[in-house]
């Protein structure tokens, strides 16, 4: 097994509860629970050797030429986040099967609950930054749709947009952090990184970098002033709430902070923004606790509090404080999940979550009052509970702070106020809800929840006092191994006994716990001057900046967005203009350049015909068909002009290429206007002028830059090879076949697909048929004169005979798939023009779509055939062979190939020309067809 | 007869721009035709100007390079293939539209037109 292994066993958890849905809740919930138990195990036989100082670390390659490799990473660290995140993640399972109602959609539920489980895991697992950001951000999308479980709850849409939005935001510039730290380090292994902390605390760009990654921790973890998404998250079910802001979600900011804590700790900095954002979010987290009259809004500031008390603890200056703050994220996740589930069980029992109508439970769930009792006990601080030994240390290390300088005597100050606060809605908790009087007009009359919704509060609770009695039994251990890995350095001395003596922190214990009650006492004052401030909802002032942001955004996308794509297109050449002028002025290869060829008389009389009759082009391009004309002189020159330069190929197929065109755009002139009237206005003319005149000449300088260089081509190595290796001496075609076959596979299905586009675009266009040219002369009656049609029909057999000819010879003389096939096509356009669809229908009985299809089949078949003789895709074979009276002949694979490239070309260009002539019978493509 | 080379692709790009600048789908389609001769005989040229000189084993003494030849080849064909496509698409938005406009309304600055007898007496 291998820690590869959980994360493929979590990936494929999603689907098993979607699966198993139909087998009833209870199979359900067991599917469900197996893959992170499958996790947990293997986890759980790995503790020895993690305990013992060992770091798992794995490395799988997925793309090594580019320095991505897929690495995990199980320290000490890592596995405390990894049991937390599964244990509590089974427990919320099991709790979630009775929490929610027959009629939910169980299946979904759970099936974002294990994306999120699995998200969470990898990011305590993953030895690389770019592979945590990745399971970062997977955690923020999937407690989106966890948020947002209740979809028709305007409040959860709200709340969980609000929870993507924060926490995606500090995604990307967490993202932005990561990258800057990798760059500096030269590597996104979060080992190496681990391992060059001064390296990154010295570099000019550290504070850029700790202000990213802090930003992404902080909006994570709910810290001021971003912890206002928090509360509102609390829309979602009660389990979601329970894991979310217990074990997983919030935890990632802090499980941030502390995997880097080697790296970017140990600065003033840090300690300054780090220990400053946690104290005020501490404080103000359990003042705004104590005020909330809904169950869920006291825990969710309580979580906004206890995770502002991590943050301080790891920004602050010594390295007990760190282990602080390790120890206190277990305690929080534990006693901080059993609490959630309390107020779910209470809220699923007697129909409501407020405490104004929650009164004197006492009598009706004695059971679920005692385990709640204990958990808030813990988080109120109280000895004997686990919550009490972390808030212990944390208030040892506050006096030993000098971050603030003379100030700093205000650190332990507000601690201590913060832990009044914690004890007094702690107390509230509990008193308010079981005791205080009778319920005020509940929905339900309450009662106990079944048996097994109790169990995972049991556990939990169980742990809260085990740990609080026994800590070092417990997890000491635990503890010491992520601590090294946080710290990387020898451990402080520190001592988890519940006894110290007495000292300062146990004063400060001791005050927390009885101002705690007075404050409770004394709270009918504290809500009447609470109650003159307004109370804002942060749902209202969010929407409304995002709204103001979205209009924002839309004006400036009207400005420059119109709606014309003559606009668009004119906007790209002139920045491609910008772009690629700039490197131009700084261009200086006139030194190498060679000296011009010697030009011939024909030759320069042809350059002077292709620009004349391009500028003719442009003069006449409101006369269509004039323009139509002197554009195909130009295709014809354009051909000559290949031939002229040594390319047979290309002549020819530009030859071929240009009778299609011709005949297209004549077929197109058919169905759109003759002639196009003048409206561009004179300074429109004057800039498109400027712009085309800026990049053909920025073109022809490109050119003339690398047409006057000396050639340094890989090229040598197909000639060398196309006999020997290809079996060929037309090297063009070798390549086009053989060398880059795949490239050529490649093409032939674009032209298909264009094909198969064009034949969708055409299929019932409406359109009126003109009966008349543009001066009102009427077309011919005779639309097919009987010499042309003589003359096309005996040049057929012939014209298909060269074809024949020039696709066999390819391999070796200038021809191929592409130029036979655009002969076979011309050959067959002209029956058409000759003799029209009517003629044609019944003795043509080809199918253009399963041309294009076959063509395409046999060229990947061919290639695909390699593999039976246990070679790579589209090895090419050919061989020679002695055939009595016609002597030697070679037989290749790649002839297979051309002919499947012929089949396309044939089959594009058919369907393409055929179906736009037949628009003008009655055989037009319909949709149906 | 290299200037003379890309002088010819200079001006067929000028003019290939310039159509594909228009208003009507007609002229986009003959300058984005004219465009695709200038790119094919852009990258042609990067296995430089050689004569007689196929890139056919046995036929001459130096070869011309097959690379750009091959690539340009298969780029011919799908040039056609494209302005195939623009083709038809123009045809369909002229029927569903009932105009040959680009941008498939009248342009923002008609009123700023060339007055048909502007400069007449």
């Amino acid at each position: 097994m291998s820690l590869f292994w959980i994360s493929a066993i979590m990936l494929v958890g999603p689907i098993l509860p979607l699966i198993t849905e139909r087998f009833g809740r209870t199979a359900n919930t067991i599917f469900t629970m197996l893959p992170p138990a499958i996790a947990l195990a293997y986890v759980a036989s790995l503790v020895p050797t993690v305990l013992a100082g060992g770091v798992v670390v794995e490395y799988l390659q997925w793309l090594p030429t580019v320095g991505l490799t897929l690495s995990m990473r199980l320290d000490g660290l890592a596995l405390m986040f990894a049991l937390l995140i599964l244990g509590i993640g089974l427990l919320i399972i099991l709790y979630a099967r009775y929490y929610l109602s027959e009629k939910e959609a169980a299946g979904r539920f759970f099936a974002y609950l294990l994306l999120f489980m699995t998200a969470m895991l990898s990011i305590v697992l993953s030895n690389n930054v770019l592979q945590l950001w990745m399971a970062w951000e997977v955690t923020s999308i999937s407690s989106f749709l966890l948020i947002s479980f209740w979809s028709s709850k305007s409040e959860s849409r709200k709340g969980a947009r609000m929870a993507l939005t924060v926490t995606g935001a500090g995604g990307l510039a967490l993202l932005a952090g990561l990258l800057i730290i990798a760059d500096i380090v030269g590597s996104y292994e979060l080992g190496v990184i681990l391992s060059s902390g001064d390296l990154i605390r010295e570099h000019a760009l550290y504070p850029v970098a700790l202000i990213l990654v802090l930003l992404g921790a902080f909006t994570k973890s709910a810290q001021f002033p971003f912890h206002f998404w928090l509360p509102h998250a609390m829309a979602a079910p009660t389990p979601v709430s329970a894991y979310l802001h217990s074990a997983t979600m919030v935890k990632a900011g802090i499980f941030l902070l502390a995997r880097l804590y080697p790296v970017l700790a140990g600065t003033d900095m840090w300690f300054l923004i780090v220990s400053m954002t946690g104290l005020i979010t501490l404080v103000l987290g359990a003042y705004i606790a104590l005020f909330k009259h809904d169950l869920k809004g006291l825990l969710a500031y309580s979580t906004v509090s206890h995770l502002g008390l991590i943050v301080l603890l790891l920004g602050m200056d010594t390295k007990l404080a760190a282990v602080a703050a390790l120890f206190h994220i277990m305690n929080h996740a534990v006693f901080k999940a059993s609490l959630f589930m309390a107020a779910g069980i209470i809220d699923h029992e007697s129909g409501t979550r407020d405490m104004r109508k929650l009164n004197g439970l006492w009598r009706f769930m004695p059971y679920t009052a005692t385990l709640a009792m204990v958990a808030a006990a813990s988080m109120a601080g109280v000895p004997l509970f686990n919550g009490f030994l972390s808030k212990e240390m944390f208030f040892a290390e506050s006096l030993y702070q000098d971050t603030l300088g003379f100030l700093s005597w205000m650190i332990p100050v507000l601690a201590t106020l913060a832990g009044i606060f914690a004890v007094a809605y702690s107390l509230r908790f509990i008193h308010d809800v079981f005791f205080n009087g009778e319920p005020v007009d509940l929905p339900k009359t309450p009662h106990e929840p079944p048996r097994y919704m109790k169990i995972p509060v049991e556990i939990l609770v169980a742990l809260c006092l085990l740990v609080g009695m026994f800590p070092t039994v417990i997890v000491g251990s635990l503890l010491e191994a992520a601590a090294s890995s946080v710290l990387m350095s020898e451990l402080p001395y520190y001592s988890l006994a519940i006894w110290h003596g007495f000292n300062i922190p146990l004063l400060m214990s001791v005050i927390a716990i009885f101002g705690g009650i007075l404050i409770y006492i004394y709270r009918g004052q504290l809500y009447r001057f609470q109650a003159q401030f307004k109370e804002t909802d942060e749902k209202l002032v969010f929407e409304g900046a995002m709204q103001k942001l979205v209009s924002y955004a839309t004006r400036i996308d009207e400005k420059i967005n119109n709606g014309s794509l003559q606009r668009y297109v004119a906007l790209l050449l002139l920045f491609t203009i910008v772009i690629t002028a700039l490197p131009l002025i700084n261009l200086d290869v006139a030194d190498s350049n060679l000296p011009n060829q010697p030009v011939s008389f024909v030759e320069i009389i042809l350059g002077i015909i292709l620009c004349l009759s391009a500028i003719a082009t442009v003069i006449f391009h409101r006369k269509r068909m004039v323009s139509l004309i002197t554009i195909s002189v130009v295709g014809l020159i354009v051909s000559v002009a290949f031939a002229r330069f040594s390319a047979p190929d290309l002549a020819l197929t530009q030859l071929a290429v240009e009778v299609v065109t011709v005949i297209l755009l004549m077929l197109a002139l058919y169905f759109l206007p003759q002639k196009t009237p003048a409206e561009s206005s004179p300074s429109r003319v004057v800039r498109d002028v400027g712009i085309a005149a800026a990049v053909g000449g920025i073109v022809a300088t490109i050119n003339y830059a690398f047409i006057t260089q000396p050639l340094d081509s890989i090229s040598t190595f197909f000639l060398e090879n196309s006999k020997t290796g290809g079996g060929g001496t037309n090297a063009v075609n070798v390549i086009l076949v053989d060398f880059r076959g795949l490239d050529t596979l490649g093409e032939i299905l674009v032209l298909g697909i264009a094909g198969f586009g064009i034949f969708k675009l055409l299929a019932d266009v409406k359109l009126a048929m003109p009966s008349a040219n543009e001066k009102g002369i009427p077309w011919s009656e005779d639309s097919h004169p009987p010499i042309l049609a003589m003359i096309s029909q005996s040049l057929l057999p012939l014209a298909l005979l060269v074809s024949f000819y020039i696709f066999l010879r390819g391999h070796n003389m200038p021809g191929g798939g592409f130029i036979a096939g655009l002969i076979t096509s011309v050959a067959v356009i002209q029956q058409y023009i000759a003799h029209g669809v009517d003629w044609i229908k019944p003795r043509l009985k080809l199918n253009y779509q399963s041309l294009i299809a076959w063509g395409v089949l046999i060229a990947a078949f061919t290639g695909i055939g390699s593999w039976i003789f246990d070679r790579p895709f589209m090895t090419t074979w050919f061989d020679y062979f002695q055939i009595p009276l016609i002597g030697e002949i070679e037989l290749a694979s790649a002839l297979i190939f051309d002919l499947g490239v012929y089949l396309t070309v044939v089959g594009a260009t058919l369907l393409i020309l055929a179906n736009l002539g037949k628009l003008t019978s009655v055989y037009r493509p319909t949709a149906e067809e | 007869m290299e200037t003379l080379y890309v002088v010819c692709v200079g001006i067929m790009t000028f003019c290939g721009v310039f159509l594909c600048l228009r208003g009507r789908t007609f002229s986009v389609v003959v300058g984005l035709t004219m465009l695709s001769y200038a790119v094919n005989l852009f990258l042609f040229s990067s296995g430089r100007l050689n004569l007689n000189g196929a890139a056919i084993l046995g036929m001459s003494d130096s070869y011309a390079d097959p690379l750009p030849q091959a690539l340009v080849l298969t780029a011919i064909v799908i040039g056609f293939a494209m302005i195939a496509f623009v083709v038809i698409l123009s045809i369909r938005a002229r029927a569903d539209l009932g105009n040959d406009l680009v941008d498939g309304r009248d342009p923002p600055d008609t009123n700023k037109l060339i007055k048909p007898n502007r400069g007449k007496v």
